[in-house]
């Protein structure tokens, strides 16, 4: 299963990357074939690879086409479907290679997650319930994007869905733990958004002073823990 | 040595030819709009073709030379003037100290790139000077220039005063200098009011109907108002899907044509998010990001397709071009 490449397809984005497309579900089986892939290119760039970026099925390895086609003298969209072909011989994907656990601290309620009544109520839950079951669950991250360091993250239990918010918020916080439909995520840089707010972190996930900007990887486990306004303030101190 | 921004124009910022390696971070690569005329423009003034310069967006913006300084300008034609006197574009120019740069109306295409030889002397993030705006980092304090904003500058570099003294003879410390000699026209592309960008077929052109994938082909589309560095907003036929699907988030580039469900099509820019979900009808070929880039809100653009050779063809020639400036810049500098 993990080692079968037979629904893997490749085709063009434009004339400077070339798109790896593994199926059309969201699994967690496909996610470690594009972290597998992903590692090895980590080690084994081609010449002229600019970088690569994980979607929920795909990955997509951008290319200086000038310089992998050999100043003009190669096809470089075939040069680096070459180059992946090979690499599909040489990987064999394990269960979970190189994922970290990040547990992140979350003071839940509050000021800092003014929603969580709503997602409590709308679920016909108490507060204490939705804390305790956004907290259960380990989430697998599929991808980064929207923003610097914002996993997409899959695994959250339909018992504390809840819909966007009807008017987005002009400013989310940074470090704002929020869900939108049966999704839940963190917002890394203060922006506008429309998901329900239910508590705030206060781990830093972008900081471009910092190396690496984003600690978070595709592949990675996010756990979220609860802890007290004492402890939020203690940890806000030491983040960098 | 600086630059001193006496007024900042419309939207001028820090830009390089982008952030990159970052994006699988959701970190986007931002960078010049038009980087075909960034690079042109740093070359002639001897400095890396990365390099960082400024951006200026259709109205510009007012700045002083407290020194002496050589400097290009590449991109949209903006009316430039030294000291009340109309400069020529697409050749290194030294600028005596205490000149004043400014614009008039925008005459044709819709950025100017100002290169300076030695760049700034500010502070790269990851790697890169380019502004990236949401995120408030890179280029001066993360933000657009401003009035009264200083830049620091290393000052010239020996092949740039090289160039300019291999080209003026007769060379006059009081009066601004522009090089007689410039770049062959066929190195930039010829900024139009109705262009014909070229594109491939994006990855889920076959989910449109196909009256909405003849119509993209057939008729003019409008930039928008609403359109900005991340994004060319496109007015005019509604481009539909087959049947609703859903398209699960994967990255997304530079030239992405998506549609979004309501059916205006939106063409991603410099400063695109490294993700998306909308259905991509087209992809734009890099040989015609620096026409794209031209293109002010308001103006219409047609599409043409191209085959994924034919883009490759176009890309190398528009490089082996750059590669000819080089060489030539090296050779008179040897002479």
């Amino acid at each position: 299963m993990l080692n079968d490449w037979s629904n893997l397809t490749f085709y063009p984005l434009g004339d400077s990357a070339i798109v790896l497309h593994f199926g059309d579900e969201i699994a967690p089986t496909i996610q470690q074939q594009i972290s597998a892939c992903a590692a090895y290119l980590d080690q084994n760039e081609f010449a002229g690879m600019r970088e690569y970026v994980p979607g929920y099925t795909t990955l997509t390895v951008f290319y200086n086409a000038w310089l992998t086609s050999k100043s003009g003298t190669h096809d470089p969209y075939d040069q680096a479907l070459q180059h992946l072909q090979t690499m599909l011989l040489r990987i064999k994907v394990d269960t979970a290679p190189n994922s970290k656990l990040w547990k992140v601290p979350v003071l839940y309620g509050e000021e800092f997650g003014p929603d969580l009544n709503f997602v409590a109520s709308h679920n016909y839950l108490s507060p204490e319930e939705v804390i305790s079951i956004h907290t259960a669950a380990d989430y697998l991250i599929y991808m980064i994007g929207f923003a610097p360091g914002f996993p997409y993250l899959g695994g959250m239990s339909e018992k504390i869905a809840v819909p966007r918010k009807t008017t987005p918020r002009s400013a989310v916080p940074a470090g704002s733990v929020g869900i939108a439909g049966n999704q839940t995520g963190i917002y890394p840089i203060p922006t506008p958004g429309g998901w329900q707010i239910i508590g705030r972190t206060p781990l830093s996930l972008f900081n471009p002073h910092r190396d690496p900007p984003v600690f978070m990887r595709a592949g990675d486990v996010v756990r979220f823990v609860p802890i007290s306004p004492a402890e939020f303030a203690d940890q806000q101190a030491l983040a960098i | 040595m600086s630059l001193q921004i006496i007024s900042a124009g419309l939207l001028t910022t820090i830009q390089d030819t982008g952030r990159n390696g970052h994006q699988k971070e959701g970190i986007i690569v931002s960078g010049a709009m038009d980087a075909l005329a960034l690079r042109i423009g740093n070359l002639l003034v001897g400095n890396p073709e990365n390099a960082a310069a400024l951006e200026i967006t259709l109205l510009g913006p007012q700045i002083y030379f407290a020194a002496e300084h050589i400097i290009c300008l590449t991109g949209a034609d903006l009316s430039p003037e030294i000291n009340n006197n109309r400069v020529k574009m697409w050749r290194p120019i030294r600028i005596p100290k205490g000149s004043l740069l400014q614009f008039g109306k925008p005459a044709l295409g819709c950025r100017t790139y100002l290169s300076i030889s030695g760049s700034f002397a500010i502070n790269p993030v990851l790697g890169s000077y380019a502004t990236y705006l949401r995120a408030g980092l890179g280029g001066l304090n993360g933000i657009p220039l401003q009035a009264g904003d200083i830049i620091p500058c290393p000052g010239t570099n020996a092949t740039a005063n090289n160039l300019v003294r291999a080209f003026n003879p007769e060379d006059n410390p009081n009066s601004f200098i522009s090089a007689s000699w410039t770049i062959t026209s066929q190195l930039y592309p010829k900024y139009e009011l109705k262009p014909i960008i070229r594109v491939m077929k994006g990855p889920e052109y076959n989910w449109f109907k196909e009256s909405s994938q003849a119509n993209f082909w057939h008729y003019a589309y409008r930039v928008s108002p609403q359109s900005d560095r991340m994004g060319y907003r496109l007015d005019g036929t509604l481009l539909f899907l087959k049947e609703k699907s859903e398209l699960l988030s994967g990255a997304v580039t530079f030239g992405t044509v998506q549609v979004p469900t309501q059916g205006n099509p939106i063409i991603l820019m410099a400063d695109h998010q490294t993700t998306g979900g909308y259905p991509g009808i087209a992809q734009v070929i890099t040989a015609d990001f620096s026409t794209l880039a031209q293109v002010a809100p308001g103006q219409n653009i047609f599409f043409k397709e191209a085959s994924l050779s034919e883009a490759q063809e176009l890309l190398f020639r528009q490089e082996q071009r750059i590669a000819q400036l080089k060489s030539a810049i090296n050779f008179k500098l040897k002479n």
